[in-house]
């Protein structure tokens, strides 16, 4: 028996579907097999989340990948693996090629996940030895302005969302004179509902966005930095602050770096919870502790920054993309992707779909196949699809006869849709689209800091507008109005927030215009999804409990012992309180 | 508190863009900011009480009133709503008996409602304290809330 590895995927995901437990039943059942020679070790997220908890090793030259490992397939997982040498077929997900992991994730092409679930996040030396560092290396010797080059050529554009060109970015901060020295900061606040991408990013390999960073303050001559990451996510600060610290103590960060003379000092800044502060004006507002409120640009972060300082912000993901641009070339990069979209994004794929998780297609990838190929479909293939959510609340709904587009930039906001930051939400035929336009209206209207009057007020309206027609009290003359407020408010609005609060609602206006007429003529959800709307009635599945009789608030419900209960429509308040308490299914709903 | 805050100091210095690591400092000790926090540290950093007020309530992350032995987050986020998120809220509220931002009996649980936990794959989710619960349902709740 040689030398084995045994690897607890162990992000946010993997924990909370129980990897601690796995890893602690690992450590002990090995323990109490008194097996030598097995090394027992943690990595990130592979973004399979859909299959977690995930676990691999290595044998003959060959990976395996098992899922969904609990606690209970330990002992049997110890036995087959590394006494027999036996692959545990019970649980596996697939063997493959170390180095190769095409077979792994088809149609995909790992460039910001090279490493998640690969290395273990909190060893530097296992980043090292994933070629990390040479990156930073290799720019230390080129001068910054061949570095701006590479990236330039390399088409990289901002993966948060706005998708303006990186390298261009960086140049134009170079052409602003800094005698006051720059900042170069990584924006870490992911706060698009249904993305987690940049969480996996900085919880799998850290050390990928610091080495970003330092060739990025390299190449624009920042000698200061800050990671501005989410409080939400404690385990992404964990191991960002752990990552800077190894990289002082191996002289990566800090001082006359590696003896080139460029120096970086780098620390991280907790976000306090407000999705405004994404917005770069309100970040550095943020980051200097005052209110998160945006301000008019220009003067623009390039000018005047953080502290009035000339300023590069960069995404997490853009970031983990330049240590692999500089060591391959700016033009390697570009080989992949669609027209003026170039390289490769990570999606994050949710709700009704079969696989979720996290998937890196090369940019031109089509909807369908992201949805179909990589992500297995729908998870309940008796539901429809009906609808992707893409670009969180700036985002939009695109319905099934545009899943064809290619994604990129252009494609995406040609639909009314933005790339945005990457999550994908999968919804079927019970998913409510006046809902949903609803639910989004209600998170920017909670979240807009309320500087400019149409955000503040304009957001305000269209929710109640939405919030009347999921209660069957809208009328058609409100669709109108509510297209009038959302031109104003995406007009009128100084950031992005308010300029792009309104595209739920259009975009779900303009594919789902016969969902809005039926709720608002018909008195009727399509989805049966909105309450209010919806009729109850007891089938003959009931036998007489009366659990709901006592359940309801109003009284509504009447019946016999054992024989079969009734819902006065009079009385029913449509509160759905019989439906979650009924064992039987007994309760239709119309 | 007044052991806390010139470690605070300490760390991050008496500057303006400190306030707000030092407000997280304090309410990763107490979980809230007292009332008297902010005169001391206006004194301290020379600002006005009324601008660290206004930084206080602009993020929703700081509370100016105690919570329970316990915080639970229920996740709104997208793939949540979408997978139910609702139904959990409701259930919760239901099972100790309190609204959003409200401490049960006993002082054990405060209920919270936030944008997105980033755990999106396994919907509908919530946290207690900083442990992740995910694909929960009415039974698997109560269970949950049992174990505490």
């Amino acid at each position: 028996m040689g030398n084995r590895e045994i690897v607890v995927l162990m992000g946010t995901c993997g924990k909370s579907a129980g990897a601690d437990r796995v890893y602690d039943k690992f450590a002990s059942a090995l323990k109490a097999k008194s097996i030598a020679g097995v090394e027992l070790k943690q990595s990130g997220c592979a973004g399979l989340c859909y299959s977690e908890v995930n676990v691999r090793t290595f044998r003959d030259g060959k990976e395996y990948l098992y899922a969904q490992i609990t606690e209970d397939d330990v002992e049997k997982f110890i036995d087959s693996e590394i006494i027999e040498n036996k692959t545990y077929m019970e649980k596996i997900l697939f063997e493959a090629d170390p180095v190769d992991d095409t077979a792994l994730f088809p149609k995909q092409k790992r460039i910001v996940l090279r490493n998640c679930g690969k290395i273990t996040p909190t060893s530097v030396d296992d980043y090292i030895a994933k070629d990390g560092y040479k990156a930073i290396l290799k720019a230390l010797t080129m001068p910054p302005e061949k570095v701006v080059q590479e990236i330039k050529d390399s088409g990289l554009r901002g993966r948060g969302g706005a998708g303006f060109p990186t390298g261009l970015k960086w140049e134009l901060t170079r052409k602003n004179p800094a005698p006051e020295g720059r900042y170069f900061i990584c924006n870490a606040d992911e706060g698009d509902p249904g993305a987690f991408m940049d969480r996996s990013v900085l919880e799998g390999d850290p050390h990928s966005v610091i080495e970003g960073m330092l060739i990025g303050a390299y190449a624009i001559g920042a000698n200061h930095g800050y990671i501005y990451v989410r409080a939400e996510y404690p385990l992404a600060v964990k191991h960002c602050l752990k990552a800077i610290e190894d990289a002082k103590a191996r002289g990566f960060l800090g001082e006359n770096i590696m003896g080139s003379g460029f120096s970086f000092d780098l620390k991280t800044k907790e976000g306090a919870g407000a999705f405004v502060c994404g917005e770069e004006t309100a970040l550095i507002a943020s980051i200097e502790g005052k209110r998160g409120m945006p301000s008019l640009r220009p003067p623009y972060p390039a000018e005047k920054g953080v502290f009035g300082k000339s300023t590069v912000i960069n995404n997490v993901e853009t970031l983990a993309n330049i240590p692999w641009i500089i060591l391959n070339g700016g033009s390697k990069y570009s080989e992949t992707g669609y027209e003026k979209s170039r390289g490769t994004k990570v999606f994050a794929l949710a709700g009704k779909i079969k696989k979720g998780g996290l998937v890196e297609v090369p940019m031109g990838t089509t909807l369908r196949e992201v949805i179909y190929d990589i992500g297995g479909g729908m998870a309940e293939p008796e539901y429809k699809f009906k609808a992707v959510q893409l670009g969180g609340p700036s985002g939009g709904c695109i319905p099934e006869r545009l899943l064809d587009l290619p994604v990129d930039y252009e494609s995406l906001v040609k639909t009314g849709a933005i790339m945005g930051s990457g999550g994908m939400v999968i919804m079927d035929e019970r998913s409510c689209m006046v809902d949903l336009a609803r639910y989004f209206l209600n998170f920017t209207q909670n979240e807009s800091c309320g500087k400019c009057t149409f955000c503040r007020l304009g957001t305000k309206r269209m929710l109640e507008i939405l919030e009347r027609i999921c209660k069957g009290q809208g009328t058609m003359d409100d669709l109108t109005l509510l297209q009038e407020i959302a031109k104003k408010c995406s007009t009128s609005s100084l950031c992005a927030l308010g300029g792009s609060a309104p595209n739920p609602v259009l975009t779900t206006l303009k594919y789902f215009y016969d969902e809005y007429v039926e709720h608002i003529v018909n008195k009727r959800c399509p989805a049966k999804y909105c309450k209010k709307l919806l009729t109850y009635t007891i089938n003959d599945k009931c036998i007489g409990c009366t659990a709901c009789a006592r359940k309801c608030p109003v009284k509504a419900i009447s019946g016999e012992k054992k024989t079969r209960h009734f819902i006065d429509q009079q009385k029913c308040i449509k509160c759905g309180a019989c439906v979650a308490t009924c064992k039987f299914n007994a309760i239709d709903t119309e | 508190m007044h052991q806390t805050l010139p470690a605070l100091y300490q760390s991050f210095g008496k500057r303006h863009d400190s306030l707000i690591p030092i407000l997280q400092g304090i309410q990763n000790k107490l979980k809230y900011i007292p009332k008297e926090a902010i005169s001391i540290i206006a004194n301290e950093l020379s600002m006005y009480e009324s601008d660290i007020y206004g930084v206080i309530t602009f993020y929703t992350q700081f509370r100016l009133s105690p919570v329970g032995q316990h915080i639970i987050k229920v996740c709104k986020g997208t793939a949540c709503h979408v997978g139910g998120a609702e139904t959990v809220g409701e259930a919760v509220s239901e099972m100790l008996q309190i609204s959003k931002n409200e401490t049960s009996r006993g002082n054990k649980f405060t209920l919270e409602y936030v944008a997105c936990l980033g755990c999106c794959s396994l919907a509908p989710v919530m946290m207690i304290d900083d442990k992740v619960y995910a694909h929960l349902t009415k039974e698997k709740i109560k269970k949950i809330l049992e174990e505490y």
